[in-house]
């Protein structure tokens, strides 16, 4: 538990990092038990090339979940989250193509922090729904026993039987059911339905019919799709690729409508973690002149849901919301 | 009863063939490698139908069936051999579709070239509307002179509609 000093210390670095202007309601608050997201940034992640700085990827993936779980060596995160001889897979949100997908250079970060956790690079799965979309971000399709895999739900197929919970009943990829845990890697965007997609919405990845799921803002069936108790227990943690993020016509990528963020955002609680990108896009919305993500219609009701009675996923109070917010130089 | 099958049948061969025919029309308006300077073109296109659009953009098909939208062709192309972009190439019902989705848009920033029935350049992206065409040049990278090649790409595409 941080002392209220270090939190203090904590807050004002991240409104440093934020600029003037910002301000968050849960940097006026103390006590309580808070959801913990955060979030790291490197000005110089970007290369002149397409890709991102490989080992600076790897210091900032490093620094932020060091962060996260207050660990003293890069290898404590990973022994905390996976076992040896479990298959972990990584659920990556790889349909905007490279320039707003998980990077290659994280990826690969993760994958060898995994291995040096006990986990067979076999046991390692990294996919999403399309096959053409982990090529169109930069991943080489393999299948190659002994290595890392790399492939599409496409090619591995649905479970024959439905679950369901609330309004929501749909097949598992067998990906998913087969992992023991799933590390969810999102990007962040705006939806023109759901106004933001990042950890929840990712979960649209992992069944056979998400277009049956879009009226309404997605709401309620971003939290119900949250609750099947595989997608609530299998997901273990969130590492969220924020180099690049879209604040308008999402959820394709859109340049004209993207702007740099150049870091990293992790935690546990997808509900904060969807808060949080809620209030960056809307503040970079702001900037641009743009209406507010309720005014034009596309509100994030969702996220109500995925905190209420009924459902519980997690906060989305900022004021229970522990945002730490940090730099490398 | 028979006969009213074999009308069916027949009424949907037609409608097969006329789809089919759609698509290729929408595929020969990818232009191929070299007919624009310095343009190479993918090997593979895909095309959607408004029911299975979800599959490319999920999230982002309601807005464009919402619009009229009858099918959807991507297609990759890649510049002086190392900036990659999509094109992607919307028809929808009617052109008053096409205006709806590209209304849609805040302009932000953009120049508007003259291209088609309106069209806004951006910095890596170009997006035009022309009769029931709507067209999406999205570049993954910069590069020197790329707003000059994206729209002579778009220029090759808005001249074979």
């Amino acid at each position: 538990m941080q002392s209220r000093r270090e939190f203090v210390k904590e807050m004002v670095a991240g409104a440093a990092v934020l600029g003037s202007g910002t301000k968050f309601a849960w940097c006026q608050t103390k006590g309580a038990e808070k959801s913990k997201v955060v979030i790291v940034r490197d000005a110089k992640l970007r290369t002149p090339g397409p890709a991102p700085d490989e080992a600076r990827v790897a210091a900032l993936l490093d620094h932020a979940m060091q962060t996260y779980f207050g660990a003293q060596n890069p290898l404590q995160p990973w022994k905390q989250l996976v076992r040896p001889g479990q298959v972990v897979s990584l659920k990556l949100n790889a349909m905007g193509g490279r320039a707003i997908a998980p990077s290659v250079a994280l990826v690969a970060a993760i994958c060898e922090r995994l291995q040096q956790a006990g986990i067979k690079p076999g046991d390692i799965i990294v996919w999403d729904r399309g096959s053409r979309d982990l090529e169109m971000a930069g991943f080489k399709l393999s299948n190659a026993p002994g290595a890392v895999r790399f492939f599409g739900t496409d090619t591995a197929g649905y479970e024959s039987s439905a679950v369901s919970y609330g309004s929501v009943t749909t097949r598992l990829a067998k990906i998913f059911t087969q992992s023991d845990v799933v590390l969810n890697l999102p990007v962040l965007k705006n939806h023109n339905l759901a106004g933001v997609t990042m950890a929840m919405k990712n979960m649209y990845g992992v069944i056979d019919n998400p277009s049956n799921f879009h009226g309404s803002a997605c709401d309620p069936y971003i939290a119900d799709l949250n609750m099947i108790p595989q997608v609530r227990q299998k997901v273990r943690f969130v590492i969220a690729d924020i180099k690049t993020a879209v604040f308008e016509g999402g959820p394709s990528y859109r340049p004209e409508y993207s702007w740099n963020e150049d870091g990293l955002l992790v935690g546990e609680d997808r509900v904060a973690i969807d808060t949080i990108s809620a209030q960056i896009i809307e503040r970079k919305r702001a900037e641009k002149g743009l209406q507010t993500l309720e005014k034009k219609g596309t509100p994030t009701h969702f996220l109500a849901t995925a905190a209420d009675a009924q459902h519980k996923l997690g906060t989305n109070d900022p004021a229970r919301i522990a945002l730490i917010e940090r730099s490398i130089s | 009863m028979i006969k009213l099958r074999i009308k069916t049948a027949a009424f949907a061969a037609l409608l097969t063939v006329t789809a089919l025919a759609a698509v290729g029309c929408r595929t020969n308006f990818f232009p191929v490698s070299g007919a624009v300077a310095g343009w190479d073109r993918g090997d593979k296109t895909q095309t959607f139908d408004a029911s299975t659009l979800w599959q490319y953009i999920d999230g982002g098909a309601d807005q464009y069936v919402n619009a009229g939208v009858v099918s959807a062709s991507t297609c990759d192309y890649k510049y002086q051999g190392n900036l990659e972009a999509v094109v992607d190439i919307y028809t929808m019902k009617a052109a008053a579709g096409a205006q709806k989705v590209f209304d849609a848009d805040p302009p932000l920033d953009a120049k508007t070239p003259q291209l088609g029935d309106a069209a806004r350049l951006y910095e890596r992206s170009l997006v035009f509307r022309k009769g029931k065409y709507l067209v999406r040049i999205t570049a993954y990278q910069s590069a020197p002179g790329e707003a000059d090649a994206l729209l002579a790409l778009a220029n090759a595409i808005a001249s074979k509609m």
